[in-house]
């Protein structure tokens, strides 16, 4: 399925929920994150019923972003039992968000 | 877009492997910075090029451009931020926009420098290339823009319009800049800071702020394109100008010296003309 947009009390929930969660946080003027969009796509299928997979469009909940440090994008953040527990900055391949993600299921 | 052949950098070595690959009939995308910024045309005069002594860096340029123009290669004056692999090609990240290419050249010449002292420990802590993707996000914050390309003062001034509080350092008065930015003339630069970024050292002097971003007229080529190999600092090659990832080949100053024209330009042509073998090899396979 493709990727759940969310907003500030979207994330809360699927955070809180516990579960392995990986969301991208990006925005439509950056052209790095842009070419990350495909990955996190194929991400959410192949993970799905496994890992919540999800973005945040950062031009629309910049107090999400700030609350979480973020200072470049792309940045995808990966949560478990209701906590942070990698991130990763900038442009990487499919497999770097995989292996957090295998490493965590 | 797709193209066969996307070239990073439209110097000579850059414009020597798209002629060659268009020769083979590729498509390319040659994406620079403008032209005024290249290296060469800043030569006054070049005497060691076989056959052609006594041009200049600019009457130079412009010939290999008019070559590269009357063969059909296409041009794209922008920066490039991220190169990645993806399904059999490869996705460049211009700006804030997107070409694919089936195959890269690299040939982004030694102008970005050494990494400053603290750069690559704070990237994602507060270092940022690109001021159109993070800009946002140092809202109403202290921000130094390092200025090392024509293009940072129109940077700064993006971040200035969108409520950053900006302080411009670079080592010549910059032209262009919003008069009420501002500025620091230095040559030696530090990024301080434990974990995250809290100023930059100026000559001896501390500005601080939360964020630094650091607009060269080209980013580091390792920092393009993750798990590419160097020797030194240079690009590591083989004979062929592959790189260590396949389907992406480098030529000129980015692999080593000497840093001149005539080696410039035969790596070129080594470079496109693989490049344009590999990709008629992988479109068999």
């Amino acid at each position: 399925m493709a990727p759940y947009h969310f907003n500030l009390d979207g994330l809360k929930k699927a955070v809180s929920s516990g579960n392995l969660t990986m969301v991208d946080f990006w925005a439509s003027w950056c052209g790095p994150c842009r070419m990350v969009a495909p990955t996190i796509e194929k991400l959410a299928d192949q993970y799905e019923g496994r890992a919540i997979v999800g973005k945040v469009n950062t031009d629309e909940e910049p107090a999400l972003a700030q609350s979480l440090g973020i200072m470049n994008i792309p940045t995808v953040i990966f949560f478990k039992d209701g906590k942070e527990i990698d991130r990763k900055v900038g442009v990487m391949p499919p497999e770097a968000y995989q292996a957090v993600l295998d490493a965590n299921l | 877009m797709k193209y066969d052949i996307v070239v990073i950098g439209g110097g000579p070595a850059g414009l020597s492997a798209a002629v060659q690959a268009r020769v083979r009939n590729k498509s390319v995308l040659v994406v620079s910075s403008p032209s005024a910024d290249l290296p060469l045309a800043r030569a006054e005069r070049i005497d060691n090029y076989l056959g052609l002594p006594g041009l200049s860096g600019r009457e130079m340029m412009e010939q290999f451009e008019k070559h590269a123009q009357m063969l059909g290669v296409e041009r794209r004056t922008g920066r490039v931020l991220n190169a990645m692999p993806m399904d059999g090609g490869f996705f460049v990240a211009v700006d804030s926009d997107v070409v694919e290419g089936g195959a890269l050249v690299l040939a982004t010449g030694v102008g970005q420098g050494p990494a400053l002292p603290g750069e690559l420990e704070h990237l994602g802590a507060g270092v940022s290339y690109c001021a159109t993707c993070d800009g946002m996000l140092y809202r109403d914050k202290d921000v130094v823009v390092v200025g090392k390309s024509t293009h940072a003062p129109e940077e700064a001034n993006y971040l200035h319009g969108l409520g950053c509080r900006v302080t411009y350092v670079s080592a010549k008065p910059p032209e262009g800049l919003d008069p009420s930015i501002p500025t620091v003339q230095a040559k030696r630069l530090a990024i301080l800071g434990e974990g995250k970024v809290t100023g930059l050292e100026a000559d001896g002097r501390v500005l601080p702020c939360v964020g630094v971003f650091l607009l060269r007229s080209a980013v580091a080529p390792t920092q393009l394109l993750p798990g590419l190999e160097l020797e030194g600092p240079y690009i590591r090659v083989d004979r062929n100008m592959a790189t260590s990832i396949p389907g992406v080949f480098a030529a000129g100053d980015c692999t080593g010296l000497p840093l001149q024209v005539s080696k410039a330009v035969g790596e070129g042509l080594v470079a496109g003309l693989r490049c344009a073998e590999y990709l008629d090899r992988n479109s068999h396979s």
